[in-house]
């Protein structure tokens, strides 16, 4: 189903969105990628402040390209999500409500999703060019030194995404494949 | 003796940096085109439909088509007959690589310890395979990679006694572990035979292939095909979502091995598979 939600979104907005929904995001989402994951989970653990607000945020797993004069952002799309499994269920138990990445996540997170009600949504990898049209306004944040992987602040318009996984378990990796195994039996 | 000099070889390779980023080569164009026509998954049509204008805005706008813009892997075949001069070829590549990644608003993806992890900043080094061949000239050869897909690359150390059957069973492994992350419709690299390392290099070098063109081994070319509609039928699908669409191909290189071994080595590329090579 195809719908349209506005980040950041509460608890109450995201259980509506089901694993294969094909959902348009416009509003404020943040980069994070590895180097920044493992940053904020290092001051996390110390009890330390973090540049960004986790509760009801998104976080898109994006390390872009460089932007040329008159661009917003260079090419702009998902990394592999698996990478910050390890990082992951803490920001969800921080009020983390939306991850956007591509690829497979482990079980704890899948559980932690489950636990906290969150959502995990699935861009096009490799659709970076077509991506960076959809983001509005970009701004580093935080974490300048880390280049590429620095955490930003972005204004997107109907950034297409698909829910893979949703705040109920359910697993899109896993029933399309299979769905579409039987439909040509 | 020709010679040729290394400000030639850092202006061709840095341009190649940037066109390899901003253009696939036309056999990949067509294999996406024609795999979105013929997909029946409705989730996998709709993102081959997303990779297709993906790549018009990248030739117009010039933006990478993919924000991983890769390591900067390069095969250079290198004619006995022919003399370089200025500085270290090696060197000059680098040169290259620096200022097509710089000029060309191309990502640094290079950290330069793997366990320090701090980043190079211009990309570089670059991985760089020599080879010595016949004649006077210069062959390079890029192939930018992405590591979403190297990443869910794999090796395997077979025993003679598994045979084809058992290398088909690695290749099928390989992609099927990879699912998802390896960002299908995937091109499968396959290096069989030589020793631990041959086997990886060959299946990189696979990939660099027209996915238009098989082996000109009958065996091997009846394997790729095989092989290529096997994981056609996993379902796996365009971004792992469902679908036909889980390999555009499978190119298989192979080597002389030793009486105990049958070396297997998987690259994974994503559809974003990149190449593009110059003679000098």
């Amino acid at each position: 189903m195809e719908k349209k939600i506005q980040a950041p979104f509460k608890k109450e907005e995201l259980v509506s969105l089901k694993a294969g929904d094909y959902v348009y995001i416009t509003g404020t989402i943040y980069s994070a990628r590895d180097a920044a994951h493992k940053r904020m989970y290092e001051s996390m653990l110390k009890g330390e402040k973090i540049p960004l607000e986790l509760k009801d945020n998104v976080i898109y797993y994006l390390g872009p390209t460089p932007a040329k004069e008159g661009q917003v952002i260079g090419s702009a799309g998902p990394t592999t999500s698996s990478r910050m499994d390890k990082y992951t269920p803490l920001l969800l138990e921080h009020g983390l409500n939306g991850m956007i990445g591509k690829g497979k996540r482990s079980r704890e997170v899948i559980d932690s999703i489950v636990k906290n009600k969150a959502v995990y949504f699935a861009a096009v990898g490799g659709a970076g060019a077509l991506l960076s049209k959809c983001i509005r306004k970009s701004e580093v944040i935080a974490y300048e030194d880390l280049g590429t992987e620095a955490v930003r602040r972005m204004e997107v318009e109907n950034f297409p995404v698909i829910v893979v996984i949703d705040s109920e378990g359910n697993n899109l990796y896993e029933t399309a494949v299979e769905e579409f195994k039987n439909s040509q039996k | 003796m020709r010679t040729i000099h290394t400000d030639e070889i850092i202006k061709n390779v840095r341009e190649m940096c940037i066109e390899a980023n901003l253009h696939l080569s036309g056999d990949m164009e067509e294999a996406i085109r024609t795999a979105k026509e013929t997909e029946t998954g409705q989730l996998g049509r709709q993102i081959l439909g997303q990779l297709c204008e993906n790549m018009e805005i990248a030739k117009i706008d010039e933006i990478p088509i993919c924000q991983d813009t890769g390591m900067a892997i390069f095969f250079v075949k290198i004619g006995q007959d022919l003399h370089i001069e200025g500085m270290n070829l090696t060197d000059a590549i680098n040169e290259g690589v620096r200022q097509g990644y710089t000029d060309g608003y191309l990502r640094k993806s290079v950290v330069g310890d793997p366990l320090l992890r701090e980043n190079t900043k211009d990309n570089t080094p670059a991985i760089i395979h020599y080879d010595i061949v016949p004649g006077d000239r210069l062959e390079l050869l890029i192939a930018p990679k992405g590591f979403g897909s190297e990443n869910m690359s794999r090796i395997f150390m077979l025993k003679p006694a598994d045979g084809e059957e058992g290398v088909k069973e690695a290749v099928l492994q390989a992609v099927s572990d990879a699912g998802p992350n390896a960002c299908p419709p995937v091109v499968v690299g396959v290096g069989i035979g030589g020793d631990f390392e041959k086997a990886a290099i060959m299946a990189k070098k696979a990939l660099t292939r027209n996915v238009k063109e098989g082996s000109p081994l009958p065996h091997i070319r009846r394997m790729e095909q095989e092989l290529l509609e096997k994981i056609n039928q996993t379902g796996i699908g365009p971004g792992g979502l469902g679908g036909r669409t889980t390999a555009l191909a499978v190119n298989i290189e192979t080597y002389a091995t030793h009486i105990a071994g049958l070396p297997v080595a998987v690259n994974m590329c994503c559809h974003v598979n990149r190449h593009v090579s110059r003679i000098i």
